[in-house]
């Protein structure tokens, strides 16, 4: 189908439009980062700072402690992204490989651990940290301290394996061709040899898919550090960002110049791996 | 005998590489749904020990249904959301996805920015448009100043559009919230689309147009029927993902003004967790699975049915 010139322009007319709406939000948010006070509160407003600003920003990160809230972030996203490679890859090689009794059981029970709102077991696993046996001051029967609460461990446990992920890698992982393990079972290789040595490394991309999903929702993640890391010292970055807002004012230059501090990181991952994000969806949703 | 060796082999190894997840779903998800289950029957302020008042906090639901109290409110308002969202959210998708599928080249920019939203964190987005919607220095009130002043231009008469207080306005909170969760989530939509889109043949469209079918008349007996998969999965993500809508209301109005904007999950959170009243949060939040619950088995019907195939 050719399209004529005037409709060509038209169409990307109306693209452009689409697209300014959705990229403008961000340039007002780093244009008002970058804005001495008296710019922020000016109406009409201005897009492009008279005099650029950048002290925002060693402000912003001085005005609470960013840098550990960033270093709690990193830490939180990287073992939650790298427990669930794990955890989830060696539940999905189970499920598509090897014959054993109450298999398919088993896997209907993972799937239906899916259909559980978060917001149902959330008081409960909060309790259960918060008593955690002989954790965090508490003694044997979860009485006298925090336990589990304002620690990595708390944080990230109850996250560290999902259904979702099993059930995407088990999917690719029924495509891969089975002549290879035939072959190396055939020359005595283990199960786990086979799992970490053919099947993995045969998986990237779908590794890779998961690895990317898992890592920016952690990093996005907020209801449930807000529950857990009530310490300061313990926050993440989303929950960190709150300082900036109290009951009377809101420091919007700084507050700004934290949430681009907060949005780099992601927004890096996703242009560098766009194609992950796009075959995570088609993956996950059409074909199922 | 060798074989069953091999098969005993097979059980342990599928023993052991399944254990630490299933260990970790029986904690964090079983019984934490049967110990909720319990403490909703229960009053619990995490202090004292929970104890046992049958079916009350139920009963409580019951009745502030029943007197439209806040509970009430966070289900219409829930409700509200949804329906501000899915339909429009869904249609800016379509048309989008559709544009961008229209055969344009450079197209892939355009696809990246509309994503762009769809990666950035929930509480970053919520606070940036808090800035937008400022009611004295926001960009919003700007913009219908320069609406204003536009229309005066073209009509000669004097046109004036007054500054609006958005999410300060009970009447336009909920409204206000159902605009940015839109502008979030079309870039997701829009790849699941697109993604429809390129998987209908292209010689159904050429076998159409030689019949002398007009684009509407493509639209409607080629696209919006094979697209159906794709309308459904958004569908069902999307009415699942309504239900449980809570960082954009926490961060932006904290369910304010006067309950406006207060919803399912933020009315859980709430009373779980400033009121100290995990048990009545626990019975609120089997309300809402059942209410997922129903909402699913609608949407498998959905899934399931209507599937169109042309060869």
């Amino acid at each position: 189908m050719r399209l004529t010139l005037a409709k060509q322009t038209l169409l990307h007319l109306l693209l452009l439009t689409g697209a300014a709406t959705t990229i403008l939000p961000f340039l007002w948010m780093v244009s008002t980062s970058l804005k001495p006070e008296s710019e922020i509160f000016r109406f009409p407003p201005i897009w492009t700072p008279r005099a650029w600003k950048w002290e925002n920003y060693s402000a912003a990160m001085q005005a609470a402690p960013f840098g550990r809230y960033f270093i709690n972030t990193v830490i939180f996203a990287v073992t939650i992204t790298a427990s669930n490679l794990l955890l989830c890859s060696m539940a999905a090689y189970t499920f598509a490989r090897l014959r054993f009794r109450g298999r398919n059981l088993l896997f209907l029970l993972t799937l239906g651990t899916m259909m559980v709102p978060g917001q149902v077991t959330m008081v409960p696993v909060f309790i259960m940290l918060k008593r955690w046996p002989l954790a965090g001051g508490n003694d044997w029967l979860g009485i006298g301290g925090h336990g589990l609460l304002n620690s990595y461990v708390g944080l990230i446990l109850p996250g560290a394996v999902g259904a979702f992920g099993i059930f995407l890698l088990r999917q690719f992982f029924m495509t891969l061709p089975r002549e290879l393990e035939d072959a190396a079972r055939i020359d005595g290789c283990s199960e786990l040899g086979i799992y970490w040595r053919i099947i993995l490394p045969l998986s990237a991309p779908a590794l890779t898919t998961l690895g990317i999903f898992t890592f920016t929702a952690a990093w996005n993640e907020f209801l449930w550090p807000l529950l857990v890391m009530s310490k300061d010292s313990m926050k993440t970055l989303q929950v960190g960002l709150q300082v900036f807002q109290t009951q009377y004012t809101t420091r919007w230059d700084l507050l700004m110049a934290g949430t681009v501090v907060v949005t780099i990181p992601v927004l890096l991952i996703f242009l560098a791996g766009q194609r992950y994000f796009t075959r995570g969806i088609a993956l996950s949703g059409m074909k199922g | 005998m060798a074989d069953s060796r091999a098969e005993r082999r097979e059980e342990r190894t599928a023993f052991i590489f399944l254990a630490p997840g299933l260990v970790l779903f029986f904690l964090f998800v079983l019984l934490p749904v049967v110990a909720a289950l319990y403490l909703s029957f229960c009053r619990y302020d995490i202090v004292h020990s929970p104890v046992w008042i049958g079916l009350r906090n139920y009963a409580r639901i019951g009745k502030d249904l029943a007197n439209h109290g806040v509970f009430y409110l966070s289900l219409r308002n829930t409700a509200q959301y949804a329906l501000g969202t899915i339909p429009l959210g869904m249609a800016l998708a379509l048309a989008l996805a559709l544009l961008v599928n229209a055969g344009l080249r450079g197209v892939s920019i355009y696809r990246t920015s509309y994503y762009l939203p769809v990666v950035t964190s929930l509480v970053a987005i919520s606070m940036v448009w808090m800035w937008l919607y400022d009611p004295t220095y926001g960009l919003l009130n700007y913009g219908l100043e320069l609406i204003a002043r536009a229309a005066t231009a073209l009509t000669g008469r004097q046109m004036m559009i007054p500054p609006q207080t958005w999410l300060a306005d009970p009447g336009q909170a909920m409204a206000a919230i159902v605009v940015m969760s839109i502008w979030r989530g079309l870039g997701y939509n829009m790849v699941i689309y697109l993604a429809g889109l390129q998987g209908i043949p292209e010689h159904l469209y050429e076998a159409a147009i030689i019949d002398g079918a007009t684009a509407w008349q493509r639209f409607k007996a080629i696209t919006w029927p094979l697209l159906r998969p794709a309308t459904a999965f958004i569908f069902v993500v999307s009415v699942i993902g309504s239900s449980q809508v809570f960082a954009q209301v926490y961060v932006m109005t904290n369910g304010g003004p006067n309950n406006a904007t207060t919803t399912i999950v933020h009315q859980i959170f709430q009373n779980a967790f400033s009121f100290m009243k995990m048990g009545y949060a626990s019975a609120m939040a089997f309300v809402l699975f059942g209410i997922i619950f129903l909402l699913s088995l609608l949407n498998l019907r959905l899934l399931r049915g209507g599937e169109v195939e042309y060869a």
